[in-house]
């Protein structure tokens, strides 16, 4: 089963990212090379492998609550692009909805 | 017009009381100053990586066994990937499919006529909050803070299908769901600030039908009362544009308080991608047992189990015992006076009326007056040792909430006591002497005009006498005449 340009230029709307045509035919080439190799993965017998989402066996370290300082509202705000110094906040495009 | 049946499946989030925040060390508080409690971790800052608070995976697993869950022993983390300035990672830490902390529980309800029903639970997982946008009006651009980004979430989801048939069964799994995550003392529950959040998805069929109606989701419920009004308005809105001739559109709506509408604030048609992955900054949760076992043995009592312990214990109406067990504190509150009481029910009673009053009138929970529950209890010794009278016992227990007195300091100083037999003889043979005619109806056999003198008598007494005694001192005069 291969991508069309159609889904690859999906994927890209999804990424924010902008493709030229060129782009996106190389791209829809590149992904389905990749996939093919996941085919001759697909040809193993994993019948009886549970689904491995880590593939070290380690268990999880828990921090405990305990609250610490945070960094100065100042370092913080300087590193946004634009910031809205009376309302204490990052600038971002005006959103509607949530 | 054919009948319809309303079917309601409910999503609710709640915020975890931790002192600090999901992932990293920030605090996690209500309010402040905006961006003021953030760190590289919260605000997606490159390099730097997530460490679980071990409270917050407490507080789900005590969640989930408290609502009959079974505890995935093996537990992952996912990205949930979207642009949305609410989020500077661009992605939502979270946790999909089918190994959340909790799957397959359910809720006791208990509507208005005593009946009960079961509201089964899919999930019940933990996942982080979003930084919160301020939109003003007219500047052409919103503003984020990131203080509540990455505060620890838990996520509370009903089975499908679904069991809710009714706006009003929302509601009461809203309110119960509520009381058991107070009791667990995991969320401070509070609706109005957003700690607490029900995203009701109504859809409606036509009685009979095999098949589920398109539904919508509903946001910005910030009560009980609205998750009850938005859901009945919804309701009544999908049958009309049914009935319409049209189709109900799946999308998610906003609940306007005010107008008492809903409105439309963005199509679901197409399933959002948010192309899930397991989360490789994360190891994955492996639960012990024992400490699985240990949790379970510490849960406190429930609201349901409180609440028919009350009734059977104290001989408590149900709907007495359902409201005094909302809140922890007012059951422990109630316990307390009850405790020794001669009359539990009149302690209930008074509790879940001129005090509750009074306490709403303070803007106060019922526990949390200046009235102890010993004064309570105090208050009602005195009314069943015959001391004062019911009636005077309401304006006692206005003293006792204002001062932070006892009853019988406020009885005391005020004079309220019931006069001593002397004084409310001489008030009787006043009235006596003042009415001779009616005096003699009653020796005529008239005895109804008795209820004239009593009503002199206690108007003299300013309420302080008995009814009883006063009857019985009236007759006794009479009877010298």
């Amino acid at each position: 089963m291969a991508l069309t340009r159609e889904e690859v230029g999906r994927v890209a709307v999804l990424a924010r990212l902008a493709l030229t045509h060129d782009e996106t035919d190389r791209l829809t080439h590149h992904l389905n090379d990749l996939l093919g190799q996941f085919a001759h993965l697909q040809e193993l017998d994993t019948e009886d492998v549970p689904p491995t989402s880590h593939a070290v066996p380690v268990q999880a370290t828990l921090r405990e609550d305990v609250a610490r300082p945070s960094l100065p509202r100042e370092a913080v705000l300087a590193n946004g692009p634009q910031v809205d110094p009376e309302a204490g906040g990052f600038i971002v495009p005006q959103v509607i909805g949530e | 017009m054919p009948e319809y049946e309303t079917r309601v499946g409910m999503e609710c989030h709640a915020e975890l009381l931790t002192e600090s925040k999901m992932f990293c060390g920030c605090r996690n508080e209500f309010g402040g100053e905006p961006n003021s409690r953030t760190c590289p971790v919260c605000l997606g800052l490159p390099g730097s990586l997530p460490v679980m608070n071990k409270k917050a995976v407490e507080h789900v697993v005590r969640t989930a066994l408290a609502l009959n869950c079974t505890i995935s022993l093996h537990s992952i983390f996912h990205r949930k990937n979207y642009f949305y300035p609410d989020l500077p990672k661009g992605y939502q830490i979270s946790q999909y499919g089918n190994t959340p902390i909790g799957t397959n529980g359910w809720l006791e309800i208990e509507r208005a006529d005593g009946t009960t029903k079961r509201i089964r639970i899919t999930r019940v997982h933990l996942e982080e909050d979003t930084g919160k946008l301020i939109h003003s009006d007219g500047a052409g651009y919103s503003v984020v803070d990131y203080n509540r980004s990455g505060v620890p979430l838990m996520e509370i989801v009903t089975d499908f299908p679904p069991d809710i048939e009714s706006a009003e069964e929302a509601r009461l799994y809203a309110e119960t769901l509520r009381s058991v995550l107070l009791y667990l003392q995991v969320s401070d529950g509070k609706m109005e600030q957003g700690s607490l959040r029900a995203e009701p998805n109504p859809s409606v069929r036509p009685v009979g039908s095999d098949t589920f109606g398109v539904k919508t989701e509903l946001k910005n419920l910030n009560s009980f009362r609205s998750v009850q009004r938005g859901i009945e308005y919804e309701a009544k809105r999908q049958i009309e544009v049914i009935e319409g001739g049209g189709r109900v559109v799946q999308e998610t709506r906003g609940w306007d308080d005010d107008k008492g509408v809903s409105f439309s604030q963005r199509s679901k048609e197409v399933e959002q991608e948010y192309r899930y992955f397991p989360e490789p900054d994360l190891i994955p949760l492996d639960f012990d047992v024992k400490w699985l076992d240990s949790l379970r043995e510490s849960l406190p009592e429930l609201p349901n189990e409180k609440k028919r312990r009350l009734a059977e214990q104290y001989g408590l109406p149900a709907s007495d015992a359902a409201q005094l067990v909302l809140e922890r504190e007012t059951a422990d509150f109630f316990e307390a006076a009850a405790k020794g009481a001669k009359d539990p029910k009149a302690i209930a009673n008074w509790m879940l009326g001129d005090l509750a009053r009074l306490a709403n009138a303070e803007s106060v929970p019922v526990h949390a007056t200046q009235v102890t529950p010993g004064a309570l209890a105090g208050m009602v010794g005195l009314i069943e040792s015959g001391a004062i009278t019911g009636k005077i016992a309401k304006s006692v227990l206005e003293e006792m909430v204002a001062t932070g007195k006892t009853a019988a300091q406020v009885v005391e100083e005020k004079g309220l006591t019931v006069s001593g037999a002397d004084e409310v003889a001489g008030i009787v043979a006043n009235v006596v002497a003042a009415n001779p005619d009616v005096v003699a109806k009653i020796k005529a056999g008239n005895d109804k005009s008795i209820g004239f003198l009593v009503g002199q008598v206690m108007k003299e007494s300013k309420g302080r006498a008995k009814p009883d005694d006063v009857n019985r001192l009236l007759k006794d005069e009479i009877a010298k005449q």
